[in-house]
């Protein structure tokens, strides 16, 4: 029971991390990014062949998948997609789905089709007992992660001067910019911090989902479910929802297995049938 | 700009496809063999291999046969049925193919079974694994393997292993499905007990409460079918989970040890047991001279089970062909293949005249660190397997 | 040119007619293009006999991307899972096929009710939240959908897919061909008869209420437009319109597949309408010869890397701007801009209230 309950939490982390990125390009920035798996992928694929190929440390890898993949994503956002944030949002979609294929080809072409493996340090191998209870080590790496950026995350944009400077921006561009702040650039670095996340959580989630050039596309719906769950709005709220579909999976899966496929998808449905806005929405936003 | 620019690719595109269609049938001394795979798509590294085993083939033995050159078309399918389909038309009609071959996926291969009915061309089927796929049509053939095929022997060996309780954990689809029925019921048959069916979904980015149900259970062992790349990604996971410290062994087909990706899967693979028909590491001059040509033309990729079905595809057509002395009929084909044998690198094989699949050695491989290198190492061999659910068909 | 003004003079003053009827007809008056894609796609018949098989696949295709225009271009629905009821229609045109009844143009009716019926109770998802809202939904049902039907194995064949599907004769008469001749004019004339009824429905008061609902929701309904009745009765007829399409793809290579559920045919669905132009009901056709033929060649040449070159394409498009693409012979030359614009939109109406 106290095993599910753990593997569900860190089901959820797993799903949070992979999502925290597209919670700000998407939730933050309202950018329609289906692209984001492609990032996830590069960071992903950035930190296979450092480790394997160079014997560069995980921890390292992790720092450079996220600042590598920060700067391309604001490479691409200054040249690419600053012109699409007032776009119709099927256009965002197209774009990004466009991405998604050349970095799928892209990734076949420099890497090939099979999948990619990492062997983690000694460290977070293998498992440890908490309160009897036999736990991976990697996933309480996950977890713990998860917790303190999602704090960090928190403050960052509630507390800081760039946090508000950012809130305004999305709100209301025309009314930031007369107060002087520089939206662009604010929007930007946004755009990069999305970005370098979405890296991040390639490379930490390449160790259990694997990697192969269908990264891009393959688990999508389960980012975007992440964040139309947890609405929009906020980083808790895409948070809160990664842990309840994460601990939903688990225990379905563990309980009736025979529905197994069906849990995600179906909660995901039902949360938008009776809030259309997402879980933890701030209602009639947007 | 762009509309213009792309409706003049397009009609290039016509153009083009028109004079192959008129270069086709000018040709009387080639043989044209249609290999449609999944280049893209999730299984591309299906289509990747076998056509690297194909091309290994022609590599090493020419591209003549009987006297005619023979010419590969490869095509794109993207996995997806209906284009195999089309394709597969297209290739027929307007290319002029003798023979098709590849089909990376049950469905794909299905899906021509019409086409090779109305057009009397032989199939050669180089991936795709579910058994009932050759009696949907008379013209189909196979150089891979069937699940019940992989899945039998593993059942044999365990209960002569004092493995007595096993938990099964498949993939939830049809090549899943059929392994999980075959292992149980051979296994049950010889007295052995399954705990507990497991069936995991197709898309399932964690294992985590799979293996607590299989350690819940505390069986002697799990027996695993699941697609080759997720396989990898599996043994990670039950080694994290410490089943292995358990006391719970991992039985498997051969699919979750691909060589293509052994390697990289590292310690946590180390002593599983699976049950295949063919190693990269299978000890015969044959496989050597294999191996060497395939890992040169490929940039040290290492062939895999799916590599060897499109090596052996291509070596049926051509004996196929030197049987009938040339002659491209279907039906001509097709008796030739029939009841055909030879030295394939994984050690002999034959066509079954009454089924037309594959009769092989199924060996049992542990995983051991040769050289620096993970490889399969075989121990045992069970002879010249049958596909079992045909065989029970003929039985009835 | 004169006389073109005198024409125009005559219509613009009308004595007994409405202005709004007027606009009417003059919106579903038959335009040159038209008239020559068709006649063109029928010519194919004859003039492109080794290539029926690629036409036959534009051809649903096009019914496809249509279905999808009528909710995204006229009424703005954004759906990511419209393959939900493609697939469905291939289902039972499938099952119905090898279970009951063999003829074919019976099972495009049992396909389209399976799939309207499927459609109009998963209306009442779409009619709430915004875009991603949405986007969702429809993705979630479709891939619910693709996992009930590889769940019922028994029924559907799972993931091997359904095979024994005999399809026969087009109404006993018309047997299907290996070249694929039977196919192509099938489809073609499900396509075209749809196409117009398409066409009828957009052109009339009902698809003009829609594009107002698209336009401005509360503007619509504040003039008395039902939005929420017309939302369910346009993606109800899209559904129908989809399902159908999944139809011929069974009917034309009887087997069905599981992946005619998968998330990659919706996304593709998606790429041909925008490639083609949304909101006028041919950016469909336009979009899937384009589509079609494009990957085709692409893949020809490049079996493994063609779709970087697609997502290349897409992303110039979006960079470009849609509209401006709709915009490319403003490029040419004056005075060959003018003769085009004459001959695109010279309509069978116009000639003859000239008459009159």
């Amino acid at each position: 029971m106290l095993t599910i309950l753990f593997d569900g939490i860190a089901y959820g982390m797993l799903l949070f991390i992979i999502a925290v990125g597209l919670a700000i390009t998407l939730g933050l920035m309202n950018f329609i990014n289906l692209a984001h798996g492609a990032f996830a992928m590069v960071g992903g694929y950035i930190t296979v062949v450092l480790m394997n190929r160079h014997g560069v440390s995980f921890y390292w890898c992790l720092l450079i998948a996220f600042l590598a993949v920060g700067v391309i994503g604001a490479v691409l956002e200054r040249t690419l997609y600053r012109r699409l944030y007032s776009a119709p949002h099927l256009d965002q979609v197209l774009f990004s789905v466009g991405l998604v294929f050349m970095s799928i080809a892209a990734a076949h072409y420099f890497m090939g089709g099979q999948q990619q493996l990492i062997q983690l340090p000694p460290e977070l191998r293998g498992r440890i007992e908490i309160f009897g209870v036999g736990v991976g080590r990697y996933r309480i790496f996950i977890t713990v992660f998860c917790a303190v950026l999602v704090v960090a995350l928190q403050l960052a944009l509630t507390r800081t001067r760039f946090g508000s400077q950012l809130r305004a921006a999305v709100d209301d561009g025309r009314v930031a910019r007369g107060l002087g702040i520089n939206v662009s650039v604010v929007f930007a670095l946004t755009f990069a911090l999305g970005s370098g996340l979405a890296g991040l959580g390639g490379a930490m989630g390449a160790e259990v989902l694997g990697l192969d050039p269908n990264f891009a596309l393959k688990y999508i719906v389960y980012f975007l479910i992440v964040v139309t769950v947890g609405g929009t709005s906020s980083i808790t709220g895409p948070f809160l929802a990664a842990l309840l579909l994460g601990i939903a999976d688990v225990a379905g899966k563990y309980y009736v297995p025979e529905i197994g496929a069906f849990i995600i998808y179906g909660v995901m449905v039902l949360v938008l049938v009776f809030r259309p806005h997402g879980l933890f929405a701030r209602e009639a936003s947007r | 700009m762009i509309t213009r620019r792309m409706l003049m690719a397009a009609s290039a595109g016509v153009a083009m496809l028109g004079q192959t269609a008129l270069t086709a049938s000018a040709q009387e001394d080639t043989v044209k063999i249609g290999l449609i795979l999944p280049m893209t798509g999730p299984f591309s590294s299906t289509g990747r291999q076998v056509e690297a085993g194909a091309r290994t083939y022609m590599e090493m033995n020419g591209d003549t046969a009987a006297g005619k050159t023979v010419e590969l078309i490869v095509r794109d399918d993207a996995g997806t049925a209906d284009q195999t389909r089309r394709i597969a038309q297209e290739l027929v009609v307007n290319e002029g193919v003798n023979v098709l071959a590849g089909f990376g996926l049950t469905p794909l291969a299905l899906s021509v079974g019409p086409v090779l009915n109305q057009a009397n061309i032989p199939a050669v089927i180089m991936a795709a694994a579910t058994a009932s796929i050759t009696k949907e049509s008379e013209y189909y053939t196979r150089t891979s393997f069937t699940l019940p095929q992989a899945s039998v022997p593993v059942a044999t060996w365990a209960n002569e292993n004092d493995i007595n309780r096993v938990v099964t954990l498949v993939t939830d689809y049809g090549p899943g499905i059929d392994a999980e029925t075959w292992f149980t019921k051979e296994f049950t048959e010889n007295g052995g007990e399954i705990v507990e069916a497991v069936r995991v979904p197709l898309e399932n980015p964690d294992f985590a409460p799979y293996l607590q149900r299989v350690r819940d259970s505390e069986p002697d062992a799990v027996f695993v079918f699941l697609p080759s790349g997720v396989g990898s990604l599996f043994m990670r996971q039950f080694t994290e989970r410490g089943l292995n410290e358990a006391g719970i062994r991992l039985i498997a087909t051969g699919d979750v040890t691909d060589d293509d990706l052994l390697n990289e899967m590292g310690e946590p693979a180390i002593g599983t047991i699976t049950g295949h028909h063919y190693s990269a590491a299978h000890e015969s001059p044959e496989n050597e001279a294999f191996v060497e040509s395939f890992e040169e033309a490929n940039d040290g990729m290492r062939p895999n089970f799916m590599a060897i079905g499109g090596y052996d595809g291509m070596h049926l057509i051509y004996a196929a062909l030197e049987e009938t002395e040339g002659e491209v009929d279907g039906d001509a084909l097709m008796e030739a293949i029939k009841g055909l044998s030879w030295t394939s690198p994984r050690g002999p094989v034959s066509i079954d005249p009454e089924t037309r699949d594959i009769i092989q050695n199924i060996y049992m491989r542990e995983v051991e660190e040769v050289d620096g290198e993970l490889y399969n190492v075989e121990f045992e061999t069970y002879e010249a397997v049958k596909d079992p659910a045909k065989a029970e068909d003929s039985a009835e | 040119m004169s006389t073109m003004s005198e024409n125009a003079g005559k219509v613009s003053a009308p004595v007994t007619e409405s202005v709004a009827a007027t606009q009417l007809r003059r919106l579903s008056a038959w335009r040159a293009f038209e008239i020559v894609l068709w006649v063109a796609a029928f010519a194919a018949i004859f003039l492109l006999p080794s290539h029926m098989l690629v036409l036959t696949e534009i051809a649903i295709v096009a019914l496809f991307a249509i279905s999808l225009d009528l909710i995204l271009g006229y009424a703005g629905i954004v759906s990511l899972g419209h393959g939900a009821f493609f697939g469905l229609g291939a289902y039972a045109a499938g099952i119905f096929a090898k279970h009951i009844y063999a003829e074919p143009v019976t099972g495009l009716f049992v396909a389209a009710a399976a799939s309207g019926i499927f459609g109009f109770a998963t209306s009442f998802l779409v009619l709430r939240g915004s875009d991603l809202t949405r986007l969702m939904t429809t993705l979630g049902i479709a891939l619910m959908l693709a996992e009930v039907a590889n769940q019922m194995a028994w029924l559907t064949g799972g993931a091997d897919g359904l095979s024994g599907v005999m399809v026969g004769p087009i109404l006993g008469l018309f047997e299907f061909d290996l070249w694929g001749k039977t196919g192509y004019i099938y489809c073609l004339f499900v396509l075209f008869i749809l196409t117009c009824l398409a066409r009828r429905l957009v052109n009339a008061p009902f698809g003009l209420s829609l594009k107002a609902i698209k336009g401005n929701p509360v503007r619509a309904a504040m003039v008395g437009v039902p939005s929420r009745r017309r939302i369910v009765a346009i993606y109800t007829v899209a559904a129908v319109y989809a399902g159908i399409a999944g139809a011929l793809l069974t009917h034309t290579t009887s087997f069905v597949s599981i992946d005619v559920l998968a998330f990659h045919r919706s996304a593709d669905v998606l790429l041909v309408l925008v490639l083609g132009g949304v909101g006028y009901l041919y950016g469909g056709i336009i979009g899937a010869i384009v589509f079609t033929l494009l990957r085709d060649w692409l893949s020809v040449i490049t079996p493994q890397y063609w779709m970087f070159w697609i997502g290349l394409v897409l992303v110039i498009i979006v960079v470009v701007g849609r509209e401006n693409l709709g915009r490319w012979h403003t490029f040419l030359p004056n005075s060959l801009q003018e003769r085009l614009a004459r001959v695109v939109n010279w309509r069978l109406g116009m000639k003859l209230r000239g008459e009159q």
